[in-house]
């Protein structure tokens, strides 16, 4: 489900969202990530494919600063959202978190009602004027995550009583309810079994609409039917970064030609 | 020959069997052990159980049930006029057992030829002082039917004890040698080792067990033989606690329990809030290093003494309510150094540590995936642990909170020296009183008669305590149950 590559060149043509410029990731000792220049643009979903191990969730992580969680975690280089440079001391990571949405491996609702799920963002931040405003976005954020069908006669069941593919929709849909600008997701489907999956795939190619959407994913199937730009990464390098038609079709680096045909994995 | 003799037979036995049992195995296998079915070591262990287990399976009951079946048969030995009750009858049988114990004494020092001692009298010899030469001392003289039945107590013991130790060593070498003779390369014993290891564990469970059956039975046995003497109803509903052994006392459990609950209740007051905190500290803030040393330094204070603790409220704790509530400082709220909140106050200071690293450890257990979700979502750390993980941990710490308090329930060292020993029924918390635990102590020590109401008021109270605690226990289990149905 590749797109034409007409339409392929209308999105090359997007906004840039996201500016990462010689980014370097130290744990401890160990170099993560190395000289990643990437330029991730608005309302296209970029995928982030590579070997495991070879620092894609590191540098997804470095986008909304969820690094900063982890004691060891070392962030060298520049990283604009919209110009601005997130590991500038003036940003609340909290903030930028909230416009820089996460939608992690694991389905990980909160032990509350799914209602709750949705509205633990919104009631944070404050979005919401009145309870009716509330109930408003909850409804519009279960509708944008495809699960509004699934659960709307049991709001206030617990969340983590769904199966596994309606979990990840809500915490989608949880994610999406802050109304961030860009929402990263790493390896939303792994699991999930292919029909939850299928249902997550189709949502992210309606969330294109909205937002931008990098996910990180070990399956290059998925990478070539969600997205429209591919990074292929190796050892904490950036070995590629193009139209995913053309990484997968007419790829430069040997690397990533070999990553394809499955001689590196 | 000893009972300790004959365990050192037996293990001596075993230790042979081992040696041949695997030396049989490896033989039948032709030296190849390829050819066994288990290793070798499987028949050496198989051989030595089998000369073990049952023969000292057969050691202990008859060490537990000789001395038992003897003083029986001793007893009858004793004419029925000679006592008036059970107390007298065992006064006559620690008699019996004393002289004979001079008696073997007396052999083994050579005073007496084992003839002798066997068949001395009364009549001819003077016990009393041949026994006091040899260091053993008497009580009065030693009258007929004492020497008679301390006679006849050491010759069922000597037949006793030559029947076990016959029994024992024969059982150790059946054993020894049935699983000789089982002992080849086809034979299971991997799998029959498996199944003595299985009992023996059983063994120990069903121990543990039992012995918390016997002491609830030995409770409800003396709380009955309590209810006999003095009715229930004004135990349980009785306003005053005023026992005199001299009879006529007033046995009412409420002011003891209204103690009991509101100590407890200051205790939780002070240690819930504070522990909490300090296991959120603990598990999301501190770093590494700061948690490194904190954590065993809080498990220290866990492991003092209640009766350091004790010290602390009667001299540190009592006297500083004092001299801020008392007379000097203008309150005159409080008579005493001990009160309900001195007490109340140490105790909650005694939990915390119980509180914090039980949270601690349920905190912990929160999975990160959880407070990753939260904090992607833009929450602050704070935000997270008030939304997310304190509510995710909410059963486990629902649970701490429980066992805390029946911790507070049942300590006792604390309130004997920091709240007084009145038992009072007032809202005052700076007002002496005393709790349940810390009359039990009261009621048994000191020489009460074990027959008076005063005294088996004890089991009573150390029954509706236990019923309570089991009470709190179970309602924890059920709390932490229905949540994790929800949540997970
Ligand atoms: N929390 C961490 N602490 C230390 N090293 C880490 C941590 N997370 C990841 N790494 C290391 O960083 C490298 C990249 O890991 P990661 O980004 O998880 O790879 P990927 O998501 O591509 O499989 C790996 O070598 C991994 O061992
Ligand atoms: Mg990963």
């Amino acid at each position: 489900m590749y797109d034409s590559p007409n339409s392929e060149a209308k999105i090359g043509q997007k906004a840039i969202k996201i500016s990462a410029n010689k980014v370097q990731v130290y744990y401890g000792d160990t170099h993560a990530i190395k000289d990643v220049d990437v330029q991730i643009e608005d309302k296209t979903v970029t995928a982030f494919i590579g070997p495991s191990g070879c620092g894609k969730s590191t540098f997804l992580r470095c986008l909304n600063r969820m690094n900063d969680t982890i004691d060891i975690c070392r962030v060298e280089g520049e990283i604009l959202l919209d110009g601005e440079d997130i590991y500038d001391k003036r940003v609340d990571p909290v903030q930028l978190r909230a416009k820089v949405g996460m939608v992690f491996q694991k389905p990980n609702p909160f032990p509350k009602s799914i209602y709750d799920n949705i509205a633990y963002g919104p009631r944070i931040h404050g979005l919401a004027r009145s309870k009716a405003d509330l109930d408003d976005i909850v409804e519009k954020s279960l509708r944008r995550g495809a699960i509004w069908n699934e659960v709307k006669d049991r709001l206030h069941a617990p969340g983590t009583g769904l199966s596994g593919g309606q979990q990840q929709r809500l915490c989608i849909a949880r994610a999406i309810a802050t109304e961030p600008e860009v929402l990263l997701m790493d390896e939303p489907c792994s699991a999930l079994d292919p029909i939850a999956t299928g249902q997550v795939e189709e949502l992210i190619d309606e969330l294109r609409e909205n937002f931008s959407v990098v996910i990180v994913t070990h399956s290059m199937q998925q990478a070539a039917r969600v997205s429209q730009k591919t990074a292929f990464f190796h050892l904490g390098n950036l070995v590629e970064y193009g139209m995913t038609g053309q990484i997968f079709t007419n790829p430069n680096d040997p690397r990533t030609e070999s990553y394809i045909t499955g001689r590196i994995g | 020959m000893s009972a300790s003799l004959i365990f050192l037979i037996v293990v001596a036995l075993a230790a042979v069997g081992f040696v041949l049992g695997r030396g049989r195995a490896m033989a039948s296998a032709g030296g190849d052990i390829r050819n066994l079915h288990s290793l070798p070591s499987y028949y050496a262990f198989n051989v030595a159980l089998s000369a073990l287990v049952p023969a000292l399976i057969l050691l202990v009951v008859w060490l537990i049930a000789q001395p038992a079946l003897i003083e029986n048969r001793v007893q009858s030995m004793i004419p029925q006029d000679r006592y008036a009750d059970r107390g007298e009858l065992s006064l006559i049988m620690s008699d019996v057992r004393r002289v004979a114990d001079g008696l073997d004494l007396a052999v083994e020092r050579d005073a007496l030829t084992r003839e002798e001692a066997s068949s001395i009298r009364t009549e001819f010899t003077d016990v009393r002082s041949r026994l006091a030469d040899i260091g053993v001392a008497l009580g009065s003289d030693v009258d007929r039917t004492t020497l008679t039945a301390a006679q006849r107590y050491r010759a069922l013991n000597a037949t006793g004890n030559a029947i076990r130790n016959a029994l024992v060593i024969l059982a150790a070498l059946a054993g020894l040698g049935l699983s000789l003779w089982k002992t080849n390369h086809e034979f299971r014993a991997r799998n029959s080792v498996e199944k003595v290891v299985m009992a023996l564990l059983i063994g120990a469970a069903s121990l543990a067990i039992l012995t918390t059956v016997g002491i609830v039975l030995s409770l409800i046995f003396n709380t009955v033989e309590f209810f006999k003497l003095y009715p229930a109803m004004d135990f349980f509903f009785g306003t005053t606690w005023s026992p005199s052994f001299g009879g006529g006392s007033e046995l009412g459990i409420l002011p003891l329990f209204w103690g009991t609950f509101y100590i407890s209740l200051i205790a939780l007051a002070v240690a819930v809030p504070i522990g909490l905190f300090a296991a959120v500290y603990l598990s999301e803030y501190a770093s590494p290093y700061v948690r490194g040393f904190a954590k065993p330094l809080l498990e220290v204070l866990a492991g003092i003494p209640t009766i350091v603790y004790g010290l602390f409220a009667l001299l540190t704790v009592g006297p500083l309510l004092v001299s801020v509530f008392g007379e000097q400082g203008g309150l005159g709220w409080m008579q005493g150094g001990t009160a309900v909140m001195t007490a109340g106050l140490v105790m909650g200071i005694m939990l915390i540590p119980f509180v914090s690293s039980l949270s601690d450890d349920i905190i912990n257990s929160v999975p990160q995936s959880m407070r990753d979700g939260s904090l992607g979502l833009g929450a602050t750390k704070s935000e997270t642990i008030r939304q997310v993980v304190l509510p995710a941990a909410l059963p486990g710490i629902v649970g701490a909170v429980l066992l805390a308090a029946s911790r507070a329930i049942g300590e006792t060292m604390i309130v004997v020296l920091g709240a007084g020993a009145a038992a009072r029924l007032s809202l005052n918390p700076f007002d002496a009183m005393t709790t349940v635990t810390a009359k039990i102590v009261s009621q048994l020590t000191g020489d009460a008669d074990f027959a008076s109401p005063e005294a088996l008021v004890a089991f009573a109270l150390g029954m509706t305590l236990f019923v309570i605690t089991l009470a709190l226990n179970v309602f924890a289990l059920w709390i932490v149950r229905t949540y994790r149905e929800q949540y997970e």
